[in-house]
């Protein structure tokens, strides 16, 4: 186990060492000179060869490439360009609003899927589960910022349970912020948890076929305990795999929801950073999202080893 | 008489009308007797003994006739008064040793969840009796697979658990369904010797299930011959082995040199 964990938490390192590479090279090679959305076109050539050698754009790729590594893991972001103010400070807010969106959607489609999952493989053909397999494929099939504008339409603006458009900061209060970022948060939650409850459903429904449930009734188990003491834990080995993966998806659409909310997230600075090259806010941001993704997905692993005995060792 | 089963039927029902797994069943047995029930792959054996147990869906398969335990017909319990029965005074060990138990689940509260489930024991003695039901199935090293997950066991180690765990309250008939088909031939010999010492020791009858009259001979008292859900002959061991009044019955005699290791209590083959 522990040589298992060693050779894991390498792997994590080398990928995110990848992670950085790929998100240098990618946007110091792509055309387009962030000079001129600096100084705008009018600059004489000397401002520019001035400007390029202050942002040590002149220096090989591979030592400001070390250079900027050396900054990220002493936690120097770097500039922006743009703003002419660090990069860490300029996202600061951005981030909360955007890891605090992902958070509650991922908060949300645990709390959604799994009593509805069990709820619908337990009592396999009722009531509940035929209305729940019509609402997740309605669900599955609206894109989550289609889903944001309903959102928005309904609670917004018909039943006014908030007011779009009109972000509360967490500064105000974390209670009215987190009240205003349910919604957006249920938009990017509804399509995975549909997707989740359908799986959770399966994957339970195919351990109950198993040989170790013919058992567990044998001892004297009733459906309940069986499934509780015995279906539940094999069921979610799967399903845990699915919702790391899920973590990459949230974090994508909570980058569109929040443009349909009106949040100043990652998202919307991403897409004005691209558009004036200013690269270091750029690179922070792909690395801050992949260092989610991929960490997620690492921690899901070693969950699923613990869940999994057979997998222990290995 | 412990376990009277007449005319038991067992149908799925089709499309096309309903299959008949079993039709009209009798068999009676006694405290302590071992009986055995032989016939081809897909005669209804197995069908015949989820029916004891009550392990058939009641939703999708059709059972009449009569189950009696101690006087009891079982047949007419709901689900939650059969519970009381399963993993009790009735057990039951499968074909499939390597996918019986619970993957994500140690050895120890595998064995002991009957006793969980049926007693209010407290977990040092429910320990305390998993482990001696353990010794008694041919696992003297309970203490260290107590904490052991299934798949760290071979088959054979696995269906001694499985052996364990049906024992833990020391039922009054354990069902043995084909117990050693998936099992190698040594191994075998070895499972038919530890079943043949808990009938002598602790005075369980056991319901033999097997495809081979060979298997059935080396441990079983009488025998009943199944055929595409019929019973087709039935008797004293010896009398069907040696003078089978059917050519299907004789086919059921596999001839296997290792036959021989199966202490038959005479030499055969
Ligand atoms: N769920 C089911 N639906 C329909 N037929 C079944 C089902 N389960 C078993 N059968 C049939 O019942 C017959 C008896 O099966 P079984 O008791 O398992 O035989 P075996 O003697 O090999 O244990 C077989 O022909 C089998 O195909
Ligand atoms: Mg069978």
């Amino acid at each position: 186990m522990m040589k298992t964990l060693v050779k894991r938490v390498l792997l994590l390192i080398a990928t995110l060492l990848l992670v950085t590479i790929l998100a240098f090279v990618a946007f110091s090679i792509i055309p387009g000179d962030p000079t001129s959305s600096i100084l705008g076109v009018e600059a004489t050539p000397e401002q520019i060869a001035a400007l390029r050698d202050r942002l040590g754009l002149n220096l090989p790729i591979w030592q400001r490439y070390l250079h900027w590594l050396g900054g990220l893991l002493t936690g120097d972001l770097g500039e922006s360009y743009n703003y002419g103010m660090p990069v860490a400070q300029l996202l600061a807010t951005c981030v909360t609003h955007t890891l605090t969106l992902a958070v509650l959607a991922f908060v949300l489609i645990v709390a959604i899927s799994l009593p509805l999952g069990i709820i619908a493989a337990r009592y396999e053909g009722g009531v509940v589960d035929r209305v729940l397999t019509i609402l997740n494929q309605i669900t599955m099939s609206v894109p989550n910022f289609v889903a944001g504008i309903l959102l928005v339409y309904v609670f917004g603006l018909v039943l006014r349970l908030f007011q779009p458009g009109a972000i509360v900061s967490p500064q105000t209060g974390w209670g009215p912020y987190l009240w205003y970022m349910l919604f957006p948060a249920l938009a990017v939650a509804l399509p995975r948890s549909a997707m989740t409850v359908k799986m959770l459903r399966g994957a339970i429904l195919s351990e109950l076929g198993q040989d170790y449930i013919r058992t567990a009734y044998s001892k004297g188990n009733s459906k309940s305990s069986a499934l509780w003491r015995h279906v539940l834990r094999n069921a979610m080995i799967p399903v845990v795999t699915f919702l790391a993966m899920t973590v990459a998806d949230i974090m994508a659409g909570s980058i569109v929801v929040e443009q349909v909310f009106g949040i100043p997230g990652l998202g919307k600075m991403l897409v004005t950073s691209i558009g004036n090259r200013d690269y270091p806010v750029v690179q922070a941001i792909v690395v801050l999202i992949a260092t989610v993704v991929v960490v997620c997905n690492f921690a899901a692993d070693l969950l699923y080893r613990v869940m999994d005995p057979r997998l222990r060792g290995r | 008489m412990m376990l009277q089963i007449e005319h038991l039927n067992i149908a799925f029902p089709n499309p096309k009308g309903h299959f008949e797994a079993v039709k009209d069943f009798s068999l009676h047995v006694e405290e302590g007797q071992v009986i055995g029930i032989v016939g081809e792959s897909g005669s209804g054996k197995s069908m015949t003994a989820h029916a004891i147990m009550g392990l058939l869906d009641r939703k999708s398969v059709k059972v009449s006739g009569s189950i009696r335990f101690e006087g009891v017909e079982l047949l007419d319990l709901t689900r939650t008064q059969m519970r009381s029965y399963q993993g009790k005074d009735l057990s039951i060990i499968f074909q499939e040793p390597m996918t019986s138990l619970n993957p994500t689940m140690k050895i120890g509260p595998q064995v002991e969840e009957a006793l969980r489930i049926h007693t209010k024991m407290p977990p040092k003695e429910r320990k305390q009796r998993a482990l001696e039901a353990m010794a008694l199935a041919g696992l003297p090293n309970g203490e260290q697979l107590y904490h052991q997950y299934p798949h760290q066991l071979s088959g054979g180690m696995r269906q001694r658990v499985m052996i364990a765990a049906a024992l833990v309250l020391r039922p009054k008939l354990l069902i043995a369904d084909e117990p050693t088909t998936a099992l190698d031939v040594t191994i075998q010999a070895q499972i038919l010797d530890t079943l043949r010492e808990i009938n002598r020791k602790e005075g369980i009858a056991i319901l033999f299930i097997s495809h081979d009259l060979g298997v059935i001979r080396a441990l079983c008292h009488h025998v009943v011959v199944m055929q595409q859900g019929e019973i087709v002959e039935a008797g004293d061991v010896e009398q069907v082995f040696h003078h089978p009044q059917q050519g299907y019955t004789q086919r059921l005699i596999a001839s296997r040199p290792t036959r021989t290791k199966l202490k038959a209590g005479g030499s055969h083959g």
